[in-house]
């Protein structure tokens, strides 16, 4: 499970001792993030925000279950249960706040921890089980922060349940069923708000389960790291503790200062004003927006503006809305397949020279404009901006980087970690 | 084969949001949406500027109880404010009595039941009650107000892009009707053109109509802007009562944090310092 150089846990204390030989918890810990564990020497600043999702994760987790000790899923009461949390509850504006921002900094740091995964060629051998979990740990990122931002029973939670859940009825012949089924009635109602924070509680666990397992898997082969070279001994390597959760403390630190001064200063830049207006079934807000980590996928639905059949004809076989849906999903994904997709033995887009263009100046722009587009009513020229990046963005992954993968010719790799880093050949370089 | 089939559905995708494009293309030039009346003649709100602004600010308690005024002698008297409770009001500088006397002058009771009868009536208010609310129910309020609903104003500045900004310009921004609006959206019966209003026709008529509309208590003239800017400020401490805590807390948490990083980087350098990395 780990390279034959990693420190063996050795405990001191005799209480240690006692502990480890009846539950070697403490030696699981010391294994996974402690001083048994080698890291490559070389990780960049990118590298940070595994920890920082995870931290992130754990400030939701317990903001979440004190907001729970207060709110009151009831749609007569849900709005003003979080004013109550909001005025009345010792600190729950504190509470509140962290819980909104923080859901805001979950997605921030996951996103950069997913592009740097696409940039340093992160899901590639042997590491796609820790990429597909990621995936999986996304989309399950996706529903709870959905079925979070329904449960305070704004104008914008309502709306959007009823637009998100409207999807499904996208699907020929179960669609309308299916939706019903998934809101408990014909609208957003009482058994939706219901089953959205009984859901909304239960998946977090399921992502920090699934966390578990994304770690599990990333240790069997060890981290990456940005040359993409595998490592090959001691010298690359520095153990977890006490070289990498040094850094991370250092990470935490920028990372808690940004989400302090957000949360503290400006806690409402990153919601719409439409959420402290009650839910009202019978006001349509002018304009429905979902929170703003889900514009790119909203912009994908919303570039497929033509149906799909038979010119001339008349005949539809695949409706437009039903295709934006299926590209939504589709965009997501196509995620787990992209170990299989991008074929280049070259893991590092520092050593691709031709993929490295396609990232920075396709999929970084063409994400960018999904996202502001996404944010922007349905006109021109946000509809024709967000179809030309959606249509690079599925380029990208299905097309491009297959072929680019055999085209292209990758600059020389370093030998070793410990050559790249200090500049000499493995054999000569001492720690 | 996946690489086959992921290219043909990226083709497919690709080509149908590329035939989307071309589509949209052509009907934007063929037929062009003309720019939408609101968008031609809705105003952003006005500058304006607060006590409260800026990481810094704290409410000007003193505007807060003007605004209070104004609320009191001319918002209540259709808007309510549910989310407010008297003993708030000790948090803009009343005493415990002179909170207990507002609850007691306030110009509508409190709902409750005759003890002895069960039949609904009214009693003065206490500190512990939220701000009654003018209208019994939505359908009382809109039979008054000519089928329009006075929103409930404790949130109103955070339910509004710009808030605090746009209540002011609301107030102080009903003018004449522009003689280039169309027919179609010019204020029909019961309405009034204000340019910061969304759809340019409010059902409120101006309220504030008139300087020393109200008297103020500290002697400041109670101009028409006074007024719409203190009530505007009143709104902002109703939507946010806990503002000035939360900026004294994240000073403290960005004071600590900073210290903390600066530690942090310091034993990640000393860590680090025989690595090369």
């Amino acid at each position: 499970m780990s390279f034959p150089w990693a420190n063996e846990y050795k405990p001191q204390h005799p209480v240690m001792q006692w502990v480890d030989e009846r539950l070697p918890l403490p030696r699981f810990v010391y294994n996974a993030i402690g001083g048994g564990y080698p890291v490559p020497r070389n990780l960049n600043y990118f590298w940070n925000f595994g920890v920082l999702s995870g931290v992130a994760l754990m400030i939701q987790i317990i903001t979440g279950i004190i907001l729970a000790m207060h709110y009151y899923a009831s749609i007569d009461g849900a709005f003003n249960s979080v004013e109550h949390i909001m005025r009345d509850v010792n600190g729950g504006w504190f509470i509140r706040y962290a819980h909104m921002n923080g859901a805001s900094f979950f997605f921030i740091v996951v996103y950069i921890h997913i592009f740097r995964g696409l940039f340093y060629g992160s899901y590639k051998a042997p590491r796609e089980m820790v990429w597909l979990l990621g995936v999986v740990i996304f989309l399950l990122m996706m529903a709870t922060g959905f079925m979070g931002y329904v449960l305070p029973w704004g104008q914008m939670s309502y709306w959007g349940a009823q637009v998100i859940t409207g999807f499904f009825s996208a699907i020929p012949v179960v669609g309308e069923p299916l939706r019903q089924w998934l809101l408990g009635g014909y609208a957003p109602d009482q058994a939706t708000l219901n089953r959205f924070f009984s859901l909304h509680y239960l998946l977090p666990f399921v992502i920090l389960g699934t966390i578990i397992l994304h770690v599990w898997a990333l240790h069997i082969p060890g981290s990456s790291n940005p040359t993409g070279v595998s490592v090959k001994s001691e010298s690359d390597t520095v153990p977890f503790h006490p070289y990498y959760t040094a850094k991370d403390g250092f990470g935490l630190g920028l990372f808690l200062l940004a989400f302090v001064a957000v949360t503290f200063f400006s806690p409402n830049m990153l919601g719409h004003p439409d959420n402290y207006i009650p839910a009202n079934p019978l006001s349509t807000p002018a304009h429905i927006v979902p929170e703003w980590y889900y514009l790119p996928f909203y912009a994908i639905l919303k570039a497929f503006t033509v149906d799909f059949g038979i010119p001339f004809t008349g005949i539809v076989i695949i409706p437009a809305k039903l295709m934006g849906v299926l590209a939504m999903f589709g965009s997501i994904l196509l995620l787990f397949f992209l170990p299989w997709l991008d074929t280049s033995p070259v893991r590092s887009g520092h050593y691709r020279p031709l993929f490295r263009k396609f990232f920075w100046f396709g999929l970084i722009p063409s994400v960018l404009a999904l996202g502001y587009c996404g944010m922007m009513p349905a006109e021109q020229p946000y509809v024709m901006i967000s179809q030309i990046a959606a249509a690079y963005y599925f380029a990208h992954f299905l097309i491009i980087l297959p072929i680019v993968s055999r085209i292209e010719k990758t600059l020389p790799l370093p030998n070793s970690i410990t050559e790249a880093v200090t500049g000499k050949p493995l054999e000569t370089a001492a720690a | 084969m996946v690489r086959l089939i992921a290219g043909l559905v990226g083709l497919f995708f690709s080509g149908m949001l590329l035939i989307s494009l071309v589509t949209g293309a052509y009907t934007a030039v063929t037929e062009p949406v003309p720019p939408t009346v609101e968008s031609q003649f809705v105003k952003h709100p006005k500058k304006v500027s607060f006590a409260h602004d800026g990481p810094f600010g704290a409410y000007d308690k003193a505007q807060l109880q003007r605004g209070l005024k104004v609320y009191a002698e001319v918002c209540a008297a259709c808007h309510s404010l549910k989310l407010v409770a008297f003993r708030n009001f000790e948090e803009i500088g009343y005493s415990e009595d002179e909170v207990k006397a507002i609850a007691k002058g306030w110009k509508t009771e409190v709902p409750t039941i005759n003890p002895e009868t069960g039949e609904p009536a009214t009693r003065p208010g206490l500190p512990a009650d939220k701000i009654p609310s003018p209208f019994a129910n939505e359908t009382a309020a809109r039979a008054a107000n000519n089928n329009a609903l006075p929103p409930d104003l404790s949130l109103m500045t955070k339910a509004r892009h710009n808030g605090p900004a746009y209540v002011y310009s609301l107030l102080t921004g009903y003018s004449a009707v522009p003689a280039s609006l169309p027919k179609e959206n010019r204020p029909g019966t019961g309405l009034h053109y204000n340019p910061y209003f969304a759809n340019l026709n409010i059902a409120m008529a101006a309220p504030i109509t008139g300087d020393d509309q109200v008297t103020y208590d500290d002697g400041t003239k109670a101009t028409k802007d006074q007024m719409a800017k203190d009530v505007a400020a009143f709104l902002t401490w109703t939507a946010e009562p806990k503002m000035e805590a939360r900026k004294t807390a994240g000073w403290a948490a960005l004071i600590f944090l900073i210290i903390f990083t600066g530690l942090c980087y310091l034993s990640y350098r000393t860590i680090w310092a025989d690595k090369k990395h």
